[in-house]
């Protein structure tokens, strides 16, 4: 193979050397062909993702250093350091939380060590107790996982034992293979940010015609934003796969108006939503702005259940509903804690959000947004306005970047080192 | 391959469609892309229309409902000429 391939190798080429420019505004950008290309049989993409015990697939594999609470954020940077090629996930909070914003925080930092994104986790709390319960909660999945505590130990001695025991995950981590995996295996969860005109017009619809695709195939798939739907509600209702679904959506919207906006609004909603900078830009009611949203779950895709926030879905493939704030960071977090492997993010504006294990591939369908923002989009969907490309187009297109994503291309956020990590609270601290 | 629309539209049963470039003066001649049917739709504008923002596809009567995406997004508060500019001071949601 290689020999009869000798004769077209590169160095049978004339290399042409790029010079330095004098300024480097004016310096090309040299984009080379990508060699692996994803592989679609009967238009049904495979990818290579990384099998985990409990046999979930991840498409990334990292070790993680996950602290407890705010005051361990210190001692997880300490130890990422030490040891390169791990992550810190620094966050600020864990202490004095209860009820059910605490089940929450724990929920949310259990779900994001068992992500298959992660090949094992190094926990640090302040104190034995809770640190233990994340421990316990992530060693479920079957998945090498150590805590170490700090109160009667101090930052060195548990940076120290940290250090140690994170390089031997890491040797053990870095010898894991990828192997193909199918489609019925991948999890995608979707939110869009910083929306205009053109997410409702083009670029969410791309997503729309990616999550019917993907739903015929058996992907598990997710979409949020429970604030963002008000507008569309009963439509959105009506796109449950049971009446339980819809009526259970309609219950989880019901419950958010009650709890949070009622008891918190200062004024009516009609001045807030749309906003200002929606109108100028030329969305006119609540209830535009709200389709345009939900133009992100398709035509087809029927939702088979509505998820707590950052609950794993436990009803088989499919496209869920999680209950989430509309804020990028807040949603991706929860979804990622859910077990989404890659995440869509349709964006008008320019949105920059990223995520520290799960992937967040950017697309605009903004022209000016693509001239400005290059660095922060992985695909460019403008064509749609157009006429260079329709929906369907479009989705292929979405379907292949995924598919690079998930084989190992980093997303622009990954390059750039966007890894927002919020967690989500219900209430204040005690 | 088509010239690059004017606007655009999802739906056939769409009133209304979205302006995708800058140039939209009163008089103007519009070509439109009706997505569902990869059709061309053409239109005259009656008012200048900023990027973005909506023209009607119809004439559109006070109180008539007006659908883009397929969906109703509010009623219409004043009559709206076919190529009239569609926005907050003639179209409000019916929830408020």
């Amino acid at each position: 193979m290689a020999a009869k391939k000798s004769k077209k190798a590169p160095a049978a080429k004339k290399a042409k050397s790029p010079v330095v420019p004098k300024l480097v505004e004016d310096a090309p950008l040299y984009i080379p062909e990508p060699k692996y290309l994803p592989v679609r049989s009967r238009g049904k993409p495979t990818f290579t993702g990384y099998r985990r015990e409990n046999g979930r697939v991840g498409v990334r594999n990292h070790v993680i250093i996950l602290p407890l609470d705010d005051l361990s954020n210190a001692a997880c940077e300490a130890v990422a350091n030490n040891v390169k090629g791990t992550m810190a996930i620094p966050h600020p909070y864990g202490r004095l939380q209860f009820g059910e914003d605490l089940e929450l925080h724990f929920r949310t930092l259990i779900g994001t060590g068992c992500n298959p994104n992660v090949a094992a986790v190094i926990v640090i709390g302040i104190e034995t107790a809770w640190t233990q319960r994340v421990v316990d909660g992530i060693a479920k999945s079957g998945k090498p996982v150590a805590g170490f505590a700090i109160e009667q130990n101090g930052d060195h001695k548990v940076i120290w034992a940290a250090s140690r025991q994170a390089k031997e995950y890491l040797h053990w981590a870095s010898e894991l293979q990828r192997e193909t995996c199918s489609i019925e295996e991948l999890w995608v969860s979707v939110k869009c940010g910083e929306s205009d005109t053109t997410s409702g017009l083009a670029s969410n619809p791309t997503v729309g015609n990616f999550i019917d695709k993907m739903d015929a195939w058996g992907a598990t798939t997710c979409f949020g934003e429970t604030s963002e739907i008000t507008g569309a509600e009963m439509v959105c209702a009506t796109r449950g796969k049971t009446k339980a679904a819809g009526e259970k959506f309609m219950k989880t919207w019901q419950a958010y108006m009650d709890e949070v906006i009622e008891p918190f609004k200062t004024s009516d909603l009609s001045d807030s939503q749309p906003t200002k900078g929606n109108i100028e830009g030329g969305l006119t009611t609540i209830e535009e702005k709200a389709f345009g949203n939900l133009e992100k779950i398709g035509k087809k895709a029927k939702y088979v259940d509505v998820l707590e926030p950052a609950e794993e879905p436990g009803k088989g493939k499919g496209l869920y509903f999680m209950d989430t704030s509309s804020a990028a960071a807040e949603c991706v977090t929860l979804q990622a804690a859910a077990g989404f492997v890659v995440h869509l993010f349709p964006t008008g504006q320019g949105n920059v959000v990223g995520n520290p294990i799960e992937p967040v591939i950017k697309l605009t369908a903004n022209p000016r947004t693509v001239r400005t923002m290059r660095e922060h989009i992985d695909f460019d969907c403008s064509g749609i306005l157009r006429r260079e490309m329709n929906f369907d187009q479009a989705g292929d297109g979405l379907i292949d970047i995924t598919m690079r994503t998930c084989n190992g291309r980093l997303t622009a956020a990954e390059a750039l080192g966007h890894r927002q990590f919020v967690l989500t609270k219900l209430y204040r601290s005690a | 391959m088509p010239k690059a629309p004017d606007f655009l539209v999802h739906e056939v049963e769409d009133t209304v469609g979205v302006v995708v470039v800058e140039t939209v003066k009163k008089g103007s001649n519009l070509e439109g892309w009706l997505m569902a049917k990869d059709s061309t739709l053409k239109i005259k504008s009656k008012d200048a229309i900023p990027l973005g923002h909506k023209v009607a596809l119809k004439d559109i009567k006070k109180g008539d409902t007006i659908i883009k995406y397929g969906h109703d997004i509010g009623k219409a508060i004043s009559d709206v000429k076919k190529g009239g500019h569609v926005h907050v001071h003639n179209v409000k949601t019916k929830r408020w």
